[in-house]
């Protein structure tokens, strides 16, 4: 391909990218109602004739085990071991690969991967065992109920095949539209806690392919210099000093000021060159402010009237606030947070007949399309993407812009479009590079009546919304407020009488995004400590006292009940803890799944805290892999403690004052001492694992904190009075 | 300046000015990728590899300072403690994303090699700088107690 870019020509694709709504129409019935080839007998599954099965994985694997939990549901129709199926990734096709909960979109996110493809995948693998099963009757002459398929082996009587010598008959017959799905007590490898991940071997011997290992032929390696400070331009740069960096290749401001590129024949190469780089930005509309500034003015908002109601009005809330007995008020402060998935972003981008190939840990395929046809101008399926594995990303990889992806078609484009790219991100571009967790100021008020009953809550929040202004927004702001703000606060399963939530927008240039758990990641903490504080003000106990507000019989109450009621009795809740040990409590509701936490801590917040132990209780309906749930369980509640634990992005004068892993330190593995996870049996659809376990972690932890003397609401907790040990 | 170094075995001659890490001498130029770059400043561990038998990171060793050394990267990792190893991560399902893994099975196989059998604070403190976004503490910490079964078997 050849393409020319000009300004004019960059600035009316941006803009159409920016302003374009990701919807493509979509129903779950027309799976199947695709052209059968010899080889893929829906889109979802691929025989061989040599008798190889594959698993098309439509979700990108970022550790959360889709690869293992998808392949799941192809083995269990298949009658065949888990560890028998291969997995290959989908190309970009929303026509056969969207997402019906993000309207067809093809894509990953809010812990959907398996809510959208229990029955998709089960109806997959169950046509292609008809498929085989029919194909084994005609050929055998005998009736279909008399053929059985299992282990890769077709039978009947005393006659049999390996599947593979079928492949080529069955996929001439019609895919049925409504195979039989086998009865949950059929199940031999859904809900089996021993079978293992299907990913494990390449990534222990070292030969899984991530977007950071592509190396084309002629392939040459970006880097990107960025204005330091967010909403900063690019007014010119000076690359003489690059010239003697041994492999530096040339560098090209992008049209639209946002930085410069940096070319070079490998990455040390590239990183060098950019470091001999100079440039000069204009500020004058960038974030020019120090994060004090920006604190002051979330808490001013809450302490202020809210722009939008999200719930209930202020006026009546206040009233009950005045017949109160007791009158309980915080306020709480959230930091701005990076991702920092431990593969920094990575894209190569390779010139086609007709496009572009894509390799990229790839979240988002059909934005990413767009991205790349708008920068490119090039029609959306000229766009082909190959997804790799990918290192994290804790929502990192699917941004409203298509950020990094748009640098590396940028990148690609302007190079001549002749030759290979890749876009490579540094940690330092990472932590510094925005599409932080918003930073997020809350102030609750609960009024409690004489028996430490709850009369009033009147709840503000304000920070910046992700989605207003971007292509969801149709999607995900109601009347001025936007969803991922207030979600976990309004909708609570809770029955809070007398419940108002106000919302006032922050406004910065600092570019924010969805972050593990999204607005969950922040509304938990505030909600489970504000339950906690009131039980204590009720001199109730903090398990009890939640269940009290858990009793309508609504199934959200009922399972938030039970999981709460299983990690209390499985941490031992009721028994006096260790001399010296203390325990806080939390669960929350987020993506349709329910999640307890009993965090058990040693020491004190002047001491020193060491966290003991977590245990989680979980229902997100039917448990497809035990053990993958356990281990989101494990890595969303590491997720979560850590980042409350020490974890912020702050600013010095519009400008990030971390720069890598050692002021933005990880969880280590001394941080958390034991976690042991209870999975509640249920024959609910399953919901998804990647997030839920984040939210109750942090307040968990500060509960347990505070039930050792200390009360902590602005986080990170170790820049607010709290060691650990 | 042409440095000669032994790399899993394989003597190699590699052409990068004094100051190269390592790290991008073995991704870039010999393109054995299973060695991860996480943050180039030596503190995550996913760029471990093994150095005359000791795990040091590859992003703070410069190429100057391995001329004539013997280099093992995951792909070479064979050895007996090795392949515990990685059964142990296996059996126990450790990996998530999967990109800090080819480090913490290098600094694994470098404690179980000096330490075949680690009490949990000599896991915890050897394995303390390689760092797991996807938090998979808790089973590298029982996979390293396995691998240890393994070889004591
Ligand atoms: S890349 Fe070397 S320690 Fe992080
Ligand atoms: S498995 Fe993802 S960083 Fe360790």
């Amino acid at each position: 391909m050849t393409l020319e870019i000009s300004r004019r020509g960059f600035l009316k694709s941006a803009s159409a990218l920016a302003g374009t709504a990701l919807v493509v129409g979509y129903g779950a019935d027309q799976v199947l109602a695709q052209p059968v080839t010899a080889a893929d007998f829906t889109p979802f599954v691929r025989l061989t004739s040599d008798g190889t099965v594959t698993a098309i994985i439509k979700h990108f694997e970022c550790g959360q085990g889709t690869a293992t939990g998808l392949s799941t549901l192809i083995a269990e129709e298949l009658n065949m071991p888990l560890d028998r199926v291969e997995v290959d990734f989908a190309p970009a096709d929303a026509s056969r690969y969207g997402n019906t909960l993000f309207g067809g979109a093809q894509g990953t996110g809010g812990s959907t991967a398996m809510a959208d493809s229990y029955l998709k995948y089960r109806t997959a693998g169950a046509a292609a065992r008809e498929m085989l099963v029919g194909a084994a009757a005609e050929l055998w002459g005998v009736p279909i109920a008399a053929v059985a398929l299992k282990d890769g082996v077709v039978t009947a009587g005393d006659r049999s095949a390996p599947l593979g010598d079928l492949v080529a008959l069955a996929a001439q017959r019609p895919v049925p539209a409504a195979p039989r799905l086998k009865d949950p007590s059929e199940f031999t490898v859904i809900g089996n806690p021993n079978t293992g991940r299907r990913d494990s071997g390449p990534k222990t011997d070292g030969t899984a392919i991530y977007g950071m290992d592509i190396h084309l032929d002629n392939q040459i390696v970006a880097v990107v210099l960025r204005s330091q400070r967010f909403g900063g331009t690019l007014v010119s740069h000076d690359a003489s000093g690059a010239a003697a960096v041994p492999g530096f290749i040339r560098s090209a401001a992008i049209p639209t000021g946002a930085g410069v590129i940096v070319y070079a024949q490998n990455t040390w190469a590239a990183l060098q060159a950019r470091d001999a780089i100079t440039a000069q930005w204009d500020f004058s509309a960038a974030e020019n402010r120090s994060s004090d500034a920006i604190k002051a003015e979330l808490m001013a908002a809450v302490n202020a009237e809210a722009a939008f109601d999200a719930r209930g009005t202020a006026a009546e809330t206040a009233a009950a606030l005045e017949n109160a007995a007791q009158v309980i008020e915080r306020d709480f402060y959230f930091p701005f947070l990076a991702h920092a998935t431990m593969e920094p972003m990575t894209c190569v981008v390779a010139p086609t007949e007709t496009g572009v190939m894509v390799y990229d840990g790839c979240q988002f395929p059909t934005g990413v399309q767009m991205a790349f046809a708008a920068v490119l101008q090039i029609p959306e399926e000229n766009v082909e993407i190959k997804t790799l594995y990918a290192g994290g990303t804790f929502g990192r990889r699917a941004t409203q812009t298509g950020d990094y992806q748009v640098e590396a078609a940028l990148a690609f484009a302007l190079n001549g479009g002749q030759q290979p790219v890749k876009l490579v991100w540094t940690r330092e571009d990472d932590i510094k590079g925005g599409y932080y967790r918003p930073a997020y100021a809350h102030k609750v008020r609960v009024g409690l009546d004489a028996d430490g009953q709850i009369v009033g809550w009147d709840h503000r929040i304000a920070g910046k919304p992700i989605f207003k202004g971007g292509p969801w927004a149709s999607f995900m702001v109601q009347d001025g407020v936007d969803n991922s703000t207030v979600e976990g606060t309004r909708d609570t399963p809770y029955a809070l009488p007398g419940m108002y939530v106000g919302v006032t927008d922050g406004d910065t240039p600092i570019s924010v995004n969805w972050w593990r758990s999204v607005g969950h990641s922040h509304t938990a903490f505030v909600m489970e400590t504000m339950m906690d504080m009131a039980a204590q003000a009720a001199g109730q106990d903090p398990v009890a006292y939640r269940l009290s507000y858990l009793t309508d019989g609504t199934p959200d109450q009922t399972r938030m009940a039970n999981v709460l009621r299983l990690a209390a009795e499985r941490s031992g809740w009721s028994d006096t803890p260790a001399q010296g040990h203390w325990r806080g409590v939390a669960v929350h509701k987020s993506f349709g799944t329910f999640v307890a936490e009993v965090v058990e801590i040693s020491g004190t917040a002047e001491d020193g805290v060491a966290v003991e132990k977590v245990t989680c209780a979980v229902d997100c309906g039917i448990a497809v892999n035990p053990d993958v749930i356990a281990a989101q369980m494990e890595s969303g509640i590491g997720y979560g403690i850590g980042h409350a634990m020490r974890n912020a992005i702050t600013f010095t004068e519009g400008e990030v004052d971390q720069f890598n892993f050692p002021d933005y330190e990880p969880l280590r593995i001394t941080d958390i001492k034991a976690i042991e996870t209870h999975i509640v049996a249920s024959a609910e659809p399953p919901t998804g694992v990647g997030e839920p376990s984040t939210p109750p972690s942090a307040p968990a932890l500060g509960n347990a904190i505070a039930a050792a003397g200390t009360r902590v609401t602005h986080l990170p907790m170790t820049a607010n009075g709290v060691a650990f040990a | 300046m042409a440095t000669s170094l032994t790399i899993n075995g394989d003597a190699r001659s590699v052409d990068a000015p004094d100051g190269t890490p390592l790290l991008w001498v073995i991704r870039d130029e010999l393109k054995l990728t299973g060695t991860k770059f996480g943050c180039g400043v030596a503190s995550c561990g996913s760029c471990t590899v093994h150095v005359d038998g000791f795990p040091v990171r590859s992003c703070q060793t410069y190429i100057e300072d391995v001329a004539g050394a013997e280099v093992t990267t995951i792909e070479g990792a064979d050895t007996d403690v090795a392949s515990a190893v990685k059964q142990a991560w296996n059996e126990l399902s450790v990996v998530q994303c999967g990109y800090c893994q080819s480090g913490q099975i290098m600094s694994a196989i470098g404690l179980l090699t000096e330490n075949p059998k680690p009490t949990v604070d000599e896991i915890e403190g050897y394995m303390w700088g390689n760092a797991c976004r996807c938090a998979t503490y808790q089973r590298i910490r029982a996979a390293v107690q396995r691998a240890s079964e393994i070889l004591e078997a």
